[in-house]
């Protein structure tokens, strides 16, 4: 128990949190790097060709681990968001706001791959489908949380009305992944995340694992990087941020 | 399979790597901007301490 809360407070403590990040990020990106290529010569040149999409399908294994990053990352962004508004937690607000720009990348991805999927598929680059649409309404979610921080200039005010923005967001999460079942347009349905046993082949499958475990890991990665950055700026004043910038 | 089969993709070329590169785009810049931003950031934190430090 003891040991919980000193990690806690430790945690807490920007000056060891720095420090235990920037420890962490090598590790994290080579396991991140390992996975992403192993996933891709998985996806690219081991799985089979799909017998009705021919090799159009390989953009699966990265428009899919995009799309469940977008959504995750939005959980964890509002989750970081109630933290900070029920705790003000420092960190909390820093992850909030960093997890905001990488989601934000990860929805851009998902909506790019999936209209440069369905060209050929569907002989469109977009349609207003139950799907896209509330992918779309997530990304300028996301924007809408990235411009109302900046447009506020104390950070811990901005950093408390981001979060409200964010949790209000969150209805939007089922809607997106139900939207399939809801509303019977042209995107397909689940074919991981069915009860049964998932309705793809095994070499598909791998690679599409490998590659949304490699995407979790990058966010890993580039989350500490940026939280990391943020913390410098936020205590810019301190001791030990000036002791880490000049030496001399 | 051979490389030119690979790369044409069975006549998806265009759309599978188009794809992919701009997923790489996309990653490659969340990696720099942190990396660029935390220079800068140091930098102009060295850069006031020493000014205040003449004052």
């Amino acid at each position: 128990m003891n040991t919980i809360v000193r990690l806690y407070h430790q945690m807490g403590s920007p000056r060891y949190f720095y420090r235990y990040a920037g420890y962490m990020i090598p590790w994290l990106a080579v396991s991140c790097a390992i996975l992403m290529l192993a996933g891709i010569y998985q996806g690219l040149v081991v799985a089979p060709t799909d017998y009705q999409q021919g090799d159009s399908y390989r953009i699966m294994f990265i428009h899919v681990p995009s799309a469940w990053m977008s959504m995750f990352i939005y959980v964890v962004m509002a989750v970081c968001g109630a933290i900070a508004l029920i705790w003000h937690m420092k960190l909390a607000e820093i992850f909030a706001i960093s997890s905001a720009h990488i989601g934000a990348s990860f929805t851009f991805l998902a909506l790019v791959t999936g209209s440069i999927w369905g060209k050929p598929m569907w002989g469109t680059w977009w349609v207003w489908d139950a799907r896209l649409t509330s992918e779309l309404i997530l990304l300028f979610l996301y924007l809408g949380v990235i411009a109302l921080y900046n447009a506020i200039d104390d950070k811990r005010t901005a950093a408390r009305a981001t979060a409200i923005l964010a949790i209000v967001g969150v209805v939007n999460i089922p809607i997106i992944h139900f939207s399939v079942k809801w509303w019977n347009t042209l995107h397909q349905g689940p074919t991981v995340s069915k009860f049964d046993a998932p309705s793809i082949d095994v070499r598909m499958l791998i690679p599409l694992l490998l590659m949304a475990v490699a995407f979790k890991l990058f966010y890993a990665v580039v989350v500490l990087m940026r939280a990391r950055c943020e913390l410098l700026e936020r205590e810019r004043n301190s001791q030990w941020v000036n002791e880490l910038a000049g030496p001399e | 399979m051979t490389m030119s089969e690979f790369f044409h993709m069975g006549g998806y070329a265009f759309y599978v790597w188009s794809s992919y590169a701009i997923t790489l785009v996309v990653l490659v810049l969340n990696v720099l901007v942190p990396l660029r931003n935390r220079r800068k950031l140091l930098a102009t934190i060295a850069r006031r301490a020493r000014r205040a430090r003449r004052t």
